[in-house]
């Protein structure tokens, strides 16, 4: 009878050492770096605290556009690389709706009224596309080898991008903005928080929450949840397996058309490329949460978000590297890979195994 | 008429002719098995008519409705569930939510709670486990769930494939009993077994299938004492 030391002594192989020593090193580096900073001391407490807010906000909105990925993950196994223009078609299109309301003054009288109206475009567009993805794109290709679609992905990426470029122009366009959320909110001791970020986290948390009520409580949300773990048992059931793929993609499209305004909100501007950049960062946060799991998403956008606000301050700053803001995007990869040597199926994914089983 | 009529459908796999001019019928209330050796076309049999599969030629008639030209899912609606090989319920829903997707074609409140009353006196397992997932029910218990599932259709006729497969002989032995009570319940059953001892035991009539063709068609007890069934089937010398 062998040990049980010794059965997974003969599971390791090379590669898992020369993983678990990058692991261990990138952790170390980590680690060191933010005692490093903390003992420099060189940010107040109230700093750390934006840090936390701003991350908050970013990392709502990924995970907003990370449900999308880990919704049609769920049930097509594929990563919809097209979700990225998305979440871009939506805010641009209601750009033209936000700069007629501004142009006319409309903003100024009526700015509630103003931003839902920007919100149900945004979200009709984000959807429609995202159906019409499905069902010109991925349909035909249902029963095509895995790769077939995944090209198609990043060919449809492409080609929306470019159609929206054709459309609206190259140039970067002005959100208007709405006074309603410009200034700060003091709390005590010299905090403030910022009302677009108070707002953000609020909007997308109830998108989010009414998400996971809908998939979780509802008849359809149930049909999505069989459909992704069995297509053939689900039509067994009496479940419209493509009916089903179409509410998918129509969900996931309506949270990157909310997500997308957000955006939009926080940076005051929208170009034909703004998709990527956040478009990959969901991917990430998704992959983080572990791909196919909701509340994997919400929680791989959050952590995401607060790693890029927290992390280069806290593991940089301590080496005194020059502009460590910059490598924000590094830090977020990183801690990607870490999470992916330690947990490979993400943080709340299941071990494979255990879903076939 | 009986309420199932299969008549001479033939399936393809590619260019594997996997079911050559089979019929059979079931009547309302029967049990009906189907056995047959690995590979004989048995599990194929009920993919065709579930619409998993579709045949190239032949007909499905449930009470007279055509049902070939209908999509697997459009099937459940007309009443005929499939159990499938291997259980196949959904592991990360919880037991409810398992006979809820049961219940996924039928919008009557009524009709619901009366048929969730039925599984549940039939299997009282699952009344206990309601809450738990799906995926941590052991197998005897899945086995039972993928049926009280089944049940939640209310169907007029239920495809049962396999249920024996992987169950300890105690087992075996106690889903049959709720075969039974399931057929009591007012349930229409055609049975697929590998086990032909024990499906005979519970039929009323059975076909014996050779590679994709029915050899033999007759009641389960002139079947349990024919000479060939017990020979190939039952492995008696």
């Amino acid at each position: 009878m062998p040990t049980k030391f010794q059965r997974w002594k003969e599971r390791i192989t090379a590669t898992d050492i020369v993983m678990w020593f990058i692991g261990f090193a990138l952790l170390v580096f980590i680690i060191l770096g933010s005692i490093l900073t903390l003992r420099a001391g060189r940010y107040t407490p109230v700093q750390w605290f934006d840090f936390v807010i701003y991350g908050l906000a970013q990392g709502s909105i990924y995970a907003l556009v990370a449900m999308g990925y880990t919704l049609v993950y769920g049930v097509l196994r594929m990563i919809n690389f097209a979700h990225s223009e998305v979440f871009m078609s939506g805010p641009f299109t209601a750009y033209y709706v936000a700069a007629y309301f501004y142009r006319s003054s409309l903003l100024e009288s009526h700015p509630v009224i103003c931003l839902i109206i920007v919100f149900i475009v945004s979200m009709t567009i984000s959807t429609l596309i995202a159906f019409l993805l499905e069902r010109i794109a991925y349909r035909p290709l249902r029963n095509a080898p895995r790769l077939i679609p995944l090209i198609t992905a990043i060919g449809a990426s492409f080609t929306l991008m470019y159609l929206f470029r054709g459309l609206y122009g190259t140039g970067f366009q002005a959100y208007p903005v709405w006074e309603i959320f410009s200034g700060k909110w003091a709390l005590f001791k010299g905090l403030e928080i910022g009302k677009i970020q108070v707002f953000v986290i609020f909007a997308a948390a109830l998108v989010m929450v009414a998400l996971y009520l809908f998939i979780q409580r509802t008849r359809i949300g149930k049909a999505v949840r069989s459909v992704s773990e069995d297509k053939e048992a689900a039509s067994l059931m009496g479940v419209d397996i493509d009916k089903t793929i179409s509410v998918t993609f129509i969900i996931g499209g309506a949270a990157a058309g909310a997500a997308g305004v957000l955006y939009a909100l926080v940076f005051k501007q929208v170009f034909f490329m703004m998709g990527f950049i956040p478009g990959i960062k969901a991917f990430t946060a998704a992959v983080l949460g572990g791909i196919g799991n909701i509340p994997g998403a919400m929680l791989g956008g959050l952590l995401l978000g607060l790693l890029e606000s927290i992390g280069p301050a806290l593991f940089l700053d301590g080496f005194n590297i020059a502009a460590p803001y910059q490598l924000k995007d590094a830090i977020a990869f990183l801690v990607l890979v870490l999470v992916l040597i330690f947990r490979p199926t993400g943080l709340l994914g299941e071990r494979l195994a255990v879903k076939k089983a | 008429m009986a309420l199932l009529e299969v008549k001479n459908i033939n399936v393809y796999y590619g260019k594997i002719h996997a079911l050559k001019d089979l019929s059979l019928n079931v009547d309302k209330g029967e049990i009906v098995t189907l056995i047959g050796a690995n590979g004989a076309g048995k599990s194929t049999t009920l993919k065709t008519l579930s619409g998993i599969l579709k045949p190239r030629s032949g007909s499905v008639q449930l009470e007279g409705d055509e049902l070939t030209r209908y999509p697997a899912h459009q099937i459940v609606t007309r009443g005929m569930i499939h159990v499938p090989e291997g259980r196949r319920i959904f592991g990360r829903l919880t037991v409810q939510e398992n006979l809820e997707m049961g219940a996924f074609t039928v919008k009557n409140e009524q009709l619901n709670r009366t048929n969730l009353t039925k599984v549940f006196d039939i299997f009282p397992r699952l009344k206990e486990r309601r809450k738990q997932l799906g995926g941590t029910l052991s197998g005897g218990e899945q086995q039972m769930l993928a049926m009280g599932r089944a049940m939640m259709s209310n169907p007029k006729v239920l495809f049962l494939d396999e249920p024996s497969m992987g169950l300890a002989p105690v087992l075996v032995d106690s889903i049959f009993e709720n075969v039974r009570q399931m057929h009591a319940s007012g349930m229409t059953i055609l049975l697929v077994e590998q086990n032909a001892r024990i499906a005979l035991q519970v039929a009323s009539r059975g076909y014996v299938l050779q590679t994709g063709s029915i050899a033999l068609a007759d009641t389960a007890a002139n079947l349990q004492t024919n000479e060939m069934v017990r020979k190939v089937y039952m492995g008696e010398a």
